[in-house]
């Protein structure tokens, strides 16, 4: 569904993302992971358009998305959050998600309508007509989430919903998670939160300094060692293998 | 619907005032208010609704003057034609200085410094060309009579700024309920996330500088049937940037009724300090500043925010 080639930026010196290739397959969860400062942001910044890359290439249901804006982006059915969320503080939760409900609705009412709908969907239904601002951690987040379902887009790339959250918090979205998945949205997230991931995903790309280290499904991944590695510190993998033979 | 009614019942109360008040200078003071209020909500609707902070808004206002002056003087427009033609080339004006400044992503003090800088270009240029009137500026011939859109009676220029006053204060109703003025609020709180929900902010912010910069030539034109004359400093100075941009944050940034508040509160006070302390001129001025920074520490969202509060 979302195919990224080669994919590079720098910034001053610092190759922040440098030559991947992935792509996203269609009606699944899948995940990006890896340590902060990975790059994981910048490539979601680079696929929906905010960043231009140096090299490389992104192609969405096999269209080139190359020199796109992000307000063409998220027309084409592609949208994602922030991990600092950004939500229009001043206004209600009802107004925020009807912001994203009207890139197909024009009609302020069905907009409004649908912001309701969606609200229903994330568990956001009771505080619709609360300021932005007044939302908690987790609530925001929702908010973030609802926004962007409300574009009713075809793939979502979801930046870190889970984190800030505690465990009950992310006990309770990942159900919502798998609900959007199931109406036919493809979700593309990254995520440090592992008991989502294990939970969620069905296959995994690990992003360590700019590259592409592993890939695979959620239990061979963490099982690598130069995940552990890249998580953990240099010789980790071995010292735990040690361990472990020493304990068994 | 309920400020909609509000905008109705304030039209019809205002339009039936003349048959019953006389005085020309309760029509006149009435009148000012309108005015006032025309232009505060021009700035409004790009700086309170948009937030796009525009710090010479007297650009678009002096073009609208210019054009219904040099329309009407130098090509014989009648100036019910030339009237619809200034406020369109306030609007291009807008659409042109938002084009330039958006595109670079100019935000916060930056655009309201060029947009300080394009009304002082104005200014000079008005100043320097004798198309223009260059220094002495434009007078226009006396000719009274509505064929004219010059009136004998004060209620004739009410009836004027009442209509273009109403018509912006529609103008917020409309942004406040529909799909645009949503994109515009987007836009104003956060940029980037209204371009990840598919807003094209570049497009939503010209639109918003087009149609208050035409709103502001509508100010403009008004001026200048009411005056009979414009000049370089009346048309482009800051004077007027500023009580356009008062009129709004006084009232309420980005609420419908704001800019009418402000310009009801600012124009009576005006009076009120003006007749009492006539003896001493700079006086007045001083109690209207202070009045002024007090209203901004203590109300920071003006006058309307006090009844939002209520609620």
């Amino acid at each position: 569904m979302l195919e990224a080639r080669d994919l590079a930026i720098s910034f001053g010196g610092l190759r922040a993302v440098a030559g991947v290739s992935l792509t996203v397959p269609a009606g699944q969860i899948t995940a990006l992971i890896g340590p902060n400062g990975a790059g994981k942001s910048t490539l979601f910044g680079l696929v929906s358009g905010f960043l231009k890359p140096d090299a490389g290439s992104v192609t969405f249901e096999g269209r080139a998305l190359a020199g796109m804006k992000p307000h063409t982006v998220c027309r084409l059915g592609m949208t994602r959050t922030f991990q600092i969320v950004q939500p229009f503080a001043q206004q209600t939760v009802r107004e925020n998600i009807a912001v994203g409900a009207h890139l197909h609705l024009p009609q302020r009412r069905a907009a409004l309508a649908a912001a309701e709908a969606v609200a229903q969907r994330v568990g956001l239904a009771s505080q619709l007509d609360k300021p932005a601002q007044s939302l908690t951690v987790a609530g925001r987040k929702r908010l973030e989430l609802a926004r962007a379902l409300a574009t009713q887009p075809k793939l979502i790339l979801l930046d870190e919903v889970l984190a800030g959250l505690n465990p009950q918090e992310v006990g309770e979205m990942i159900p919502v998670l798998r609900a959007i998945r199931d109406s036919g949205v493809t979700v593309f997230m990254i995520e440090h939160v592992m008991q989502a991931v294990m939970n969620l995903a069905e296959y995994v790309w690990v992003l360590a300094q700019g590259e592409l280290i592993a890939e695979g499904l959620p239990t061979e991944v963490t099982n690598d060692a130069r995940v552990i590695e890249a998580y953990l510190g240099h010789g980790t993998a071995a010292r735990l293998r040690a361990q472990e033979a020493a304990h068994g | 619907m309920r400020s909609l009614a509000a905008i109705g019942i304030l039209t019809l109360a205002t339009a039936l005032l003349p048959l019953f008040i006389s005085s020309g200078v309760v029509l006149g003071f009435i009148t000012m208010v309108l005015y006032a209020t025309l232009l505060g909500q021009a700035w409004n609707i790009l700086g309170g609704f948009g937030g796009q902070f525009s710090f010479g808004h007297a650009v678009f206002f002096g073009t609208g003057a210019y054009a219904m002056a040099v329309l009407q003087l130098r090509f014989g427009l009648n100036a019910w034609v030339a009237l619809p033609c200034a406020i369109v080339l306030g609007g291009l004006t807008g659409t042109l200085l938002g084009a330039l400044s958006f595109r670079y992503g100019l935000r916060g003090s930056y655009f309201a410094l060029v947009t300080l800088a394009f009304a002082e270009v104005f200014r000079i240029l008005a100043n320097t060309f004798d198309f223009t009137g260059a220094g002495v500026g434009l007078q226009l011939p006396l000719q009274e009579g509505t064929a004219k859109l010059q009136f004998t009676s004060e209620a004739g220029y009410l009836y004027l700024a009442l209509s273009l006053a109403m018509i912006s204060l529609l103008v917020a109703w409309w942004l406040k309920h529909s799909r645009y003025g949503a994109w515009l609020a987007a836009v104003r709180d956060n940029e980037d996330s209204a371009a990840a929900l598919g807003v094209n902010a570049f497009r939503v912010k010209l639109v918003a500088i087009t149609i208050s910069g035409a709103l502001m030539a509508s100010g403009g034109a008004f001026y200048v049937q009411k005056f009979h004359y414009i000049d370089p400093h009346l048309a482009y100075g800051a004077d007027i940037s500023v009580q356009a941009l008062l009129s709004a944050i006084v009232g309420g940034m980005g609420t419908i009724f704001g800019p009418l508040l402000g310009a009801v509160v600012l124009h009576g006070l005006g009076e009120i300090t003006r007749n009492s302390l006539s003896d001493a001129p700079g006086v007045s001025l001083i109690i209207y500043g202070s009045l002024l920074v007090l209203i901004i520490m203590f109300m920071p969202r003006g006058i309307a925010g006090l009844f939002e509060g209520k609620r």
